[in-house]
C-alpha cells in the first residue's frame, strides 16, 4: 500500500498505522507519541499529540477525513496522503495538546529522575511554547507509596495508559489501574499497596514522564552523567538483555534497552532490574548511543533559541539567565560522544575539556548540529 | 392538531399495567412485526427516514443495516437509556409511563437486528425506574411476548436491565458498551464501531429509548405512512423536554412542522416566558448544541421562521445556528446571566470527562476556571480570548464526542454574548449582585 506523509510515499503493509508508516519515513515527518506503545496492545489513541491531518482519503475515496486523525491508531489506506510537519492545523493541534499536557505539570525537572530523558521535554521542546496561560493553582494529588521499587509521582503523569497496559498484559492479576474521573483521574492501587509482581517493573521503562521512576536509582544521579552499556546475563526468568547506566565502574541503574522511539526491546524481570547492580553480575557488550532527542543525546539543542530578556537587550547586556548546558555537562558537548569514550566513563572523562582525544567517527546527525552551533 | 404516536395513551389510567396496554392496542406492533420477515422490518424502518434521538440523528434504519452479521456469532441490541444530558427527561417519561410502549419496541427490534438478548443500559439515578421496567418485561414474558420460541416464531429473546452508575460519559455508546462489560466506562477509540465489534466484540446496535419506542408507530402505521409526518428529512414525531423559564415546563410530543415561536408561546406547548418575562436565550437540544438568543432563535440568519426540526435549527451552521441534539430545550429568561450558565455547564462537562484524553481532561477544568473567575469579577478582557482559544484547541481533537460538547456550549456563548463577557470583566463588582439583563440581541425584531 502506498501512503505520502508529508510528500514523502512509501510502501508499507496492510495494516500498518500511519504512525508506523512514519516512522519508517523517519525524520521529522514522525509524529511524537507519548502514549502509543508498538508492543502493548490496545495503547495509543489518548494522549493526542500524534494527530495528524488525512488530506486525501485513499485512491479509492480520496474525500479529506473532516477530523484530524490519531495516526497511531489510524490504518493506512492504499493511496492515502497525510500532512504532518507541513500542515497548520496539526501543528496548532499539537501545540494546544502539549499546552493541556502542560498546564498541571509541576515543571519539576530539576528535581525529576527523569529529566534528560524524557518525552515530555522533547515535546516542549519541539511543540510549546516557552510561557505557560495557566494561572490557576496546579492539581496535585496525595502521594502514595507503591513499595520497595517503584516510586510513583502522580503529578507528573499524562494519563498515557501505558503502565496499566503493562500491568493488564504482563502480570496477573493486574494491581494498580486507574482511578476516579476527568480532571481528577489518577493512578492507583486504591488501597495502599506494594507493586511486586516480577515484571512490573517494566512500567518504569514505558512510563513516557517522570510519575513512574527506579527507586534503587532514586535521585543517585543525573541521567546525563551516567553512560549506557548494552550487557545481558543469563536471567531464568526474562530475556536478560538490558541496558547498565554506569558512572565509572558502578551500575546505578538497569533499563530494558530502548529503540530510537523510546520503546523498549525485550522486557526486563525485577530481579535483573533491582537486584543485579554489581559489573561482575553482567556481561557487558559494548557502550551504547543513545539516539533519541532529548537532552540525553548529544548535542541535540545546540541549535536551540534560547528566550530573551527584553530589557537586557536593551541595556545591550548579552541575556545570562539560561544557563549553557555545555558548562555544565561535557556529555552534551557535540563532539565528545560517550558511547565512543572506551571502558566505563569515569568523573574525568566529564571534565575533559574539548581538546581531548576526538572521538573516531562523527556521524551524520553530528556533523549537522555542529554546522548549526553558533 | 397535534399528531400523537408515542404519548397518544399517556396519562390513562393504569396504562403501565399490561392489561390496560393491551386493550388500548398493545403489543399488535410485535404481533404484526413478527409475521414479517427480520429484513422487512428493517425495510420499514429505512422507509420511515426515523433518525436516531439520541443527539447525532444517525438514520436508525441505515444503523441497523450496517450490523455485521458473521455466521454463528451472537449479535445485540443495547438500548441507550443512560440519559444524563442537562436538560433532557424525555427517555424517563417514556420508561417510567409507558414502559409496555417501549418494550414492545424493544421486541420488535431485537426481532429486526436478530438479538436473542438485548440489553437496556439505565442511567444510575433513574434508581426507581428499572423496577417498571422489569415488571413490564415479566408480564410480556408471562405472555409470551418474550422468552423462547416467542409466538411459535422460532425467535428467542432476553431483555436484560443494567443500571448505570451514574455517569454522563456511559452515553457515549462506546463508553455505555464497556461498562456494560464491566469495565470503566472509558470510549473506546473508533474503529472498529459497535456493528462490528461491540458488546463482547460481538456485533452490536446501540440506539436511544425514544428511538426504539419510535418503532412501534412504525410498524403499526407502515414505514412510508410514518415518513409523511413532519417535514423533510425530519420525519415522525419528537420528544421535546422543555424546560426553564417557561410557563409549562414538561415533556411533548411535536411533529417537526411547527416553529420555535410556536413552541415556546402556544398553550399546548411552553405555554410562554413564565412571569411575564422576556425570552432571552435558548438552548433548542441539550446543554451540548449550541445557545441561541432569543432573534436567532425565532428566525434564522435568512430571517425566515425557525421550525422545530433538525434542518431548520441547523440552518446557519454553528455560525448562527444550533442543534436538535436530544430534545432538551432549555429557556432563558432575561433575569439569566449567560456566564453563570456557562460555567455551570463547564463544572458539568469537567466532572463528566472520564479523563482519557490530554485536550477533554485538562481543557475542560481550565475553561471551568477561566469561566469561574470571570463570574465572579476576577476575570480580564484577555481571558474570554483565551477561553475562545482553549475551547478550539479541544473541539475535533478529541476521542468521543464530549471534548465536542464541551466545547460548543462555551465557543457559543462566546459568539453570541461576548458583550456579556466583557461586561462582566468591566463591572467586576456590579456584576456579583445584578445580571447584565436583558441585551439588544433578545429584541426579536431586530436581526443581526
Ligand atoms: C458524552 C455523550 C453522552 C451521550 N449520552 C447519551 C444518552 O444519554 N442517551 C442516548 O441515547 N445517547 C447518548 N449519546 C449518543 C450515543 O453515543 C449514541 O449516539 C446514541 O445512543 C445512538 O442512538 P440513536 O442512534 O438511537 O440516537 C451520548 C453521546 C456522548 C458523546
Ligand atoms: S504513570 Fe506514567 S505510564 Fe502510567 S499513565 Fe501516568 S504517565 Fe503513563
Ligand atoms: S473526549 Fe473526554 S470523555 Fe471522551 S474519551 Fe476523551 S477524555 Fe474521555
Ligand atoms: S500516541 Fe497517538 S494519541 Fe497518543
Amino acid at each position: 500500500m502506498k501512503i505520502t506523509i508529508d510528500n514523502i510515499s512509501i510502501d508499507v503493509e496492510p495494516g500498518t498505522t500511519i504512525l508506523q508508516a512514519a516512522r519508517q519515513i523517519g525524520g521529522e515527518v514522525t509524529p511524537p507519541a507519548m502514549c502509543y506503545y508498538s508492543s502493548l496492545e490496545n495503547s495509543g489513541g489518548k494522549c493526542r499529540t500524534c494527530l495528524v491531518e488525512v488530506s486525501k482519503g485513499s485512491e479509492k475515496d480520496p474525500r479529506p477525513m473532516p477530523k484530524l486523525v490519531a495516526s497511531c491508531r489510524t490504518a493506512v489506506m492504499d493511496g492515502m496522503e497525510v500532512r504532518s510537519m507541513t500542515s497548520e492545523r496539526v501543528l496548532d493541534a499539537r501545540k494546544g495538546v502539549t499546552e493541556f499536557l502542560l498546564i498541571n505539570h509541576p515543571l519539576d525537572c530539576p528535581i525529576c529522575d527523569q529529566a534528560g530523558e524524557c518525552d515530555l521535554q522533547d515535546l516542549s521542546y519541539e511543540h510549546g511554547d516557552s510561557g505557560s496561560r495557566y494561572g490557576f493553582v496546579k492539581r496535585t494529588f496525595e502521594k502514595e507509596d507503591l513499595g520497595p521499587y517503584i516510586q510513583l509521582n502522580m503529578n507528573r503523569c499524562i494519563m498515557c495508559f501505558r503502565c496499566v497496559y503493562v500491568a493488564e498484559q504482563l502480570t496477573n492479576p493486574r494491581e494498580h489501574g486507574i482511578l476516579d474521573r476527568g480532571w481528577d483521574a489518577q493512578i492507583s492501587t486504591y488501597i495502599n499497596k506494594a507493586l511486586e509482581n516480577e515484571f512490573i517493573g517494566n512500567v518504569i521503562d514505558v512510563c513516557p514522564v517522570g510519575a513512574l521512576t527506579d527507586k534503587t536509582f532514586r535521585f543517585k544521579n543525573r541521567v546525563w552523567f551516567t553512560k549506557p552499556l548494552d550487557a545481558h546475563r543469563d536471567c531464568p526468568t526474562c530475556a536478560g538483555k538490558v541496558r547498565l547506566w554506569m558512572r565509572g565502574d558502578d551500575v546505578f541503574r538497569v533499563t530494558g534497552r530502548k529503540d530510537k522511539w523510546g520503546e523498549i526491546e525485550d522486557w526486563v524481570c525485577n530481579e535483573c532490574r533491582f537486584h543485579k547492580k554489581k559489573t561482575s553480575d553482567w556481561v557487558i557488550e559494548g557502550p551504547t548511543k543513545v539516539d533519541r532527542h532529548s537532552v540525553i543525546s548529544q548535542g541535540h539543542y545546540v541549535g536551540l533559541k534560547k528566550p530573551n530578556d527584553p530589557l537586557e537587550i536593551l541595556i545591550g547586556k548579552a541575556p545570562k539567565h539560561t544557563i549553557d548546558i555545555h558548562k555544565v555537562s561535557d556529555v552534551n558537548k557535540p563532539d565528545i560522544d560517550l558511547s565512543l569514550i572506551a571502558g566505563p566513563a569515569h568523573s574525568d572523562d566529564f571534565n575533559r575539556s574539548n581538546t581531548a582525544p576526538q572521538p573516531k567517527e562523527i556521524n551524520l546527525q553530528e556533523s549537522k548540529v555542529k554546522k548549526n552551533d553558533p | 392538531m397535534s399528531v400523537k404516536l408515542l404519548l397518544e395513551h399517556d396519562g390513562k389510567e393504569g396504562i403501565r399495567n399490561y392489561e390496560t396496554w393491551a386493550l388500548n392496542g398493545g403489543y399488535r406492533a410485535v404481533e404484526k412485526a413478527l409475521k414479517m420477515a427480520p429484513e422487512e422490518v428493517v425495510e420499514e424502518v429505512k422507509k420511515s427516514g426515523l433518525r436516531g434521538r439520541g443527539g447525532a440523528g444517525f438514520p436508525t434504519g441505515m444503523k441497523w443495516s450496517f450490523l455485521a452479521k458473521p455466521e454463528g456469532v451472537p449479535r445485540h441490541l443495547v438500548c441507550n437509556a443512560d440519559e444524563s444530558e442537562p436538560g433532557t427527561f424525555k427517555d424517563r417519561y417514556l420508561m417510567e409511563f409507558l414502559p409496555h410502549l417501549f418494550i414492545e419496541g424493544m421486541i420488535i427490534s431485537s426481532y429486526a437486528l436478530g438479538s436473542n438478548t438485548s440489553y437496556i443500559y439505565i442511567r444510575g439515578e433513574y434508581a426507581w425506574i428499572p423496577d417498571i421496567l422489569e415488571q413490564a418485561i415479566a408480564e410480556a414474558k408471562a405472555h409470551g411476548w418474550l422468552g423462547k420460541n416467542i409466538m411459535g416464531t422460532g425467535f428467542d429473546c432476553e431483555i436484560y436491565v443494567h443500571r448505570g452508575a451514574g455517569a454522563y460519559i456511559c452515553g457515549e455508546e462506546t463508553a455505555l458498551i464497556e461498562s456494560l462489560e464491566g469495565k470503566r466506562g472509558n470510549p473506546r477509540i473508533k474503529p472498529p464501531f459497535p456493528a462490528v465489534q461491540g458488546v463482547w466484540m460481538r456485533p452490536t446496535v446501540v440506539n436511544n429509548v425514544e428511538s426504539i419506542a419510535a418503532v412501534v408507530p412504525i410498524i403499526n402505521l407502515g414505514g412510508e405512512a410514518y415518513s409523511k409526518i413532519g417535514v423533510g428529512r425530519s420525519t415522525g414525531t419528537k420528544l421535546i423536554s422543555a424546560c426553564g423559564n417557561i410557563n409549562k415546563p414538561g415533556v411533548y410530543e411535536i411533529d417537526m412542522t411547527i416553529s420555535v415561536e410556536e413552541f415556546i408561546y402556544s398553550d399546548e406547548y411552553c405555554g410562554g416566558i413564565a412571569k411575564g418575562k422576556q425570552l432571552k436565550a435558548c438552548i433548542p437540544g441539550g446543554s451540548s448544541v449550541p445557545i441561541l438568543p432569543a432573534n436567532l432563535l425565532l428566525k434564522t440568519a435568512k430571517g425566515e421562521q425557525r421550525m422545530m426540526n433538525y434542518e431548520s435549527l441547523s440552518d446557519g451552521g454553528f455560525q448562527t445556528g444550533s442543534m436538535m441534539g436530544s430534545g432538551g430545550f432549555i429557556v432563558l429568561d432575561e433575569d439569566q446571566c449567560v456566564v453563570r450558565h456557562t460555567l455551570s455547564l463547564a463544572h458539568f462537562y469537567m466532572h463528566e470527562s472520564c479523563g482519557q484524553c490530554s485536550p477533554c481532561r485538562e481543557g475542560t477544568g481550565w475553561m471551568y476556571r477561566i469561566l469561574k473567575n470571570l463570574e465572579y469579577g476576577k476575570g480580564k478582557m484577555a481571558d474570554i480570548d483565551l477561553l475562545w482559544d482553549v475551547q478550539r484547541r479541544i473541539e475535533g481533537n478529541t476521542i468521543c464526542p464530549l471534548g465536542d460538547a464541551a466545547a460548543w456550549p462555551v465557543a457559543a456563548a462566546i459568539r453570541h454574548f461576548r458583550d456579556e463577557f466583557e461586561w462582566h470583566v468591566l463591572n467586576p463588582d456590579e456584576s456579583q449582585h445584578r445580571n447584565f439583563g436583558l441585551a439588544h440581541y433578545a429584541d426579536d425584531l431586530v436581526t443581526a
